[in-house]
């Protein structure tokens, strides 16, 4: 069976989950195709293990994200029975347009993945788990983290593909920059503030954290719906982003059924609470009650002392 | 002219979710609501409405509870109602082949729906219906205003915050924005529950929805957590720090 690899990118180049959708893909395909939407990590794809080929669509479209002219450019590319991408949200628009263009249907966030195809994926943000057989052909997004990455040492040809497909949606102006600080839907760590944390200014302590850790920022509805310089895009739960990294540490979170939906799936959980029956520490490995002003400095000194040594 | 938006009626974001017989027990659900991106397209839609844009024809797809969603939608301000009567699961190609005819059907050449539904968390109906009919799309917007031909909306996109112009038609997928909702008043509820809801079937649609391509195997609860261990005071702050590399090993 042959697969086409829908590649990823940030910031100019490849995402590694793109080695993880090549990771998924070498168990289920003999040949295993890995399209560059405007080229971008090209040379990158050509390097992981497994890929057979790679094509580097090129051409004007490409300049900004356009989902339909992007499909169109995409689609006739397309070869094999399963169409993958990553369920990050370009991926996920991308890959629906693509399915819809060639009469397939598409099946998002899966999570597992066998022949057949059989697929496991959290619905209601992981308040519940689906599994589902799809008939082939199909499209399927993938979650990141949750497939095993493809090792280096592909050298797979790459070809060139000139499109002139007409670009539909210009960008006029940039309002703001995307955030430098990793997503919290890709970070491995993550550490999330609630409203206990009193003031929007205090998430500077999480950042402080964050940095040590390398870990993305997020925040609770709560946070989110009370304070406009929390954007929506740091919240975490049943109606922002559902997150399952190897650690997720909440700071004055209370522990709303909508929060915990969207992080109790992940690794390990820390819950600092000043109010010990918050609901946060039911789904905590760690739970410690103390505020945040008290536990926050002595965690940022051990994790620091820690992690320099 | 006018918009359609696409609403779904999910079960309410506050809720429970159990399973009975590996099945999500719907009879358990007792509060079903608007998925919440998608009362953010029907707030920009009125808005646009409101700017002279034309009606708001409010369509969703789903068992015969869903018609509620439409009174609610007709509460705010919705025109015409939608209802496209489905009993059964439907996987992504019959659901947009679905509302493709309904939105052919209203006539109207803007669509607006939540970037994605708050039960399956897919996202696939908006570029996916827009690419079935024709149209553009721009996903994850706050705000669209429309003139002329053309409408100006602003994105999250992968580069960030910006200002994209796209020329109609068009189908935009909304995240959450500052925008405040509505809430609907007496007569706004008075009046919606008079206003009719035009069911149609598949057939009355002129469409062969075929068979489900995805085949729902089992719903399952996700694994219990085994209880964590609890420690009082900041004082514990370097011992929870040492078990989190010995025994998790995540740092």
């Amino acid at each position: 069976m042959s697969v086409t690899v829908i590649s990823e990118s940030s910031n100019g180049s490849l995402h590694p989950v793109t080695a993880q959708l090549v990771g998924a893909a070498s168990s289920l395909g003999e040949s295993i195709t890995v399209i560059c939407p405007g080229g971008v990590g090209s040379s990158d794809a050509a390097n992981i293990a497994g890929v057979t080929k790679v094509i580097s669509v090129e051409g004007d479209c490409f300049e900004s994200y356009d989902c339909v002219a992007w499909s169109k450019a995409i689609s006739p590319l397309v070869e094999g029975d399963l169409v993958l991408s990553s369920s990050s949200a370009v991926g996920r628009d991308l890959v629906s347009s693509i399915a819809a263009s060639m009469g397939v249907p598409v099946v998002q966030d899966v999570t597992s993945l066998t022949e057949g195809f059989s697929a496991t994926r959290p619905i209601f943000s992981g308040k519940a788990i689906e599994e589902v057989s799809i008939s082939s052909p199909c499209a399927i997004s993938l979650r990141a983290n949750s497939f095993e990455s493809a090792g280096d040492g592909g050298n797979a040809e790459v070809s060139t593909v000139n499109v002139s497909q007409d670009i539909t949606v210009a960008v006029k102006q940039a309002l703001a920059k995307a955030s430098e600080r990793i997503d919290v839907s890709e970070a491995d760590i993550v550490i999330s503030g609630g409203r206990g944390m009193g003031e929007p200014a205090n998430f500077s302590h999480l950042e402080e954290v964050a940095d040590i850790l390398g870990a993305a920022v997020g925040a609770s509805r709560a946070a989110v719906d009370t304070w406009g310089e929390i954007p929506h895009s740091m919240q975490v739960g049943q109606t922002g982003k559902t997150v399952t990294p190897n650690l997720y540490i909440a700071v004055g979170i209370s522990g709303a059924i909508q929060h915990l939906a969207g992080m109790r799936s992940s690794k390990f959980i820390l819950a600092i609470n000043k109010d010990a029956d918050a609901p946060i520490f039911g789904v905590a490995d760690y739970g410690i009650v103390s505020t945040w002003e008290e536990a926050l400095p002595v965690l940022k000194e051990h994790l620091s002392d820690l992690l320099s040594n | 002219m006018g918009v359609a938006v696409l609403l779904k009626q999910v079960p309410d974001t506050t809720a429970k979710i159990s399973i009975s017989e590996d099945r999500v027990d719907e009879a358990s659900i007792t509060k079903w609501s608007i998925s919440p991106y998608d009362e953010y397209a029907l707030e920009n839609a009125i808005k646009l409405k409101e700017s002279g844009f034309g009606d708001v024809v409010a369509i969703t797809c789903g068992p015969s509870r869903s018609a509620k969603c439409l009174t609610e939608a007709a509460a705010v301000g919705a025109d015409r109602l939608i209802h496209i009567i489905s009993e059964s699961p439907l996987d992504s190609i019959q659901v947009q082949s679905l509302l493709s005819a309904a939105v052919k059907e209203s006539g109207c050449e803007v669509v607006m729906c939540g970037k994605q539904a708050a039960d399956t968390n897919s996202g696939s109906t908006g570029p996916g219906l827009a690419t079935t009919l024709g149209f553009s799309c721009v996903g994850g917007v706050t705000e669209v205003s429309i003139e002329g031909g053309n409408a100006s909306a602003t994105r999250l996109g992968p580069s960030g915050l910006e200002q994209v112009e796209v020329a109609v038609p068009c189908v935009f997928t909304f995240d959450k924005g500052d925008s405040e909702l509505r809430r609907p008043n007496v007569r706004g509820i008075m009046m919606a529950k008079k206003k009719p809801v035009d069911g149609f079937s598949a057939e009355d649609l002129g469409v062969d929805v075929g068979d489900s391509m995805v085949e729902i195997k089992s719903h399952s609860s996700p694994p219990e957590k085994k209880p964590g261990q609890k420690f009082v005071g900041s004082d514990s702050v370097p011992e929870v720090v040492s078990k989190l590399r010995e025994e998790a090993n995540v740092i």
